[in-house]
């Protein structure tokens, strides 16, 4: 299937893939400092596993961006 | 390298100064190789030592700046009153391997107040500032 993540176009395998494991192909290594809007709406992200993306669905994924002077 | 605009150079060190005492943060936007443009983010923590950007306003500027042809480069924040270098609590939280993370210092007597650096998997390295008119 074809989906959009961070807009461009990405082909995946299969029907349905969930945003954990999306997450995962595109190499986030610490989902837990991910922010993650799919079709425009937030995810929560203890719903990474359970929500699947589908056909023509388009994925926003972000890193937190924090630190400080200490 | 980061090539940065001269102006661009200035306003960071002016945004820095704008927000002491508490933590300047925003984005670098690329164009052809060079920062022609900053985005000014809000500081949530509204913190003298921490900062952190809302998510909310972070996708609306990541989209903006893709429409418009553009790509993010760099992340920026202000170190009112260390030097500009990492600090622990930066490289920990440095999670995004595809930026830069540049810092600016108020200080004045400590150097250079821009730099930049890489950061992955916790090691750093510094990257050349070319600042250019």
């Amino acid at each position: 299937m074809k989906i959009k993540v961070n807009g461009e176009e990405q082909a995946v395998e299969g029907s349905s893939i969930s945003i954990a494991q999306l997450l995962k192909l595109n190499e986030v290594e610490n989902p837990g400092m991910v922010t993650v809007q799919l079709d425009g709406e937030f995810v929560d992200k203890d719903n990474y596993e359970a929500t699947q993306v589908k056909e023509n669905n388009e994925v926003e994924f972000l890193y937190y961006m924090g630190g400080g002077s200490v | 390298m980061l090539k940065i605009k001269k102006t661009i150079y200035d306003q960071l060190l002016e945004h820095a100064s704008r927000e002491d005492p508490i933590e300047a943060c925003g984005y670098l936007v690329e164009k052809d190789g060079e920062i022609i443009k900053h985005y000014e983010m809000t500081n949530t923590d509204q913190d003298r030592e921490h900062f952190s950007m809302d998510p909310k306003e972070q996708f609306q500027v990541v989209k903006e700046v893709r429409a418009a042809g553009m790509k993010i480069k760099a992340v920026y924040h202000s170190h009112p009153e260390t030097p500009a270098r990492p600090s622990e609590e930066d490289i920990k939280l440095a999670f995004d391997p595809t930026m830069s993370y540049v810092i600016i210092t108020l200080l004045k007597d400590s150097g250079d107040r821009i730099k930049s650096f890489l950061i992955k998997k916790g090691v750093v390295e510094n990257e050349i500032i070319e600042i250019i008119e």
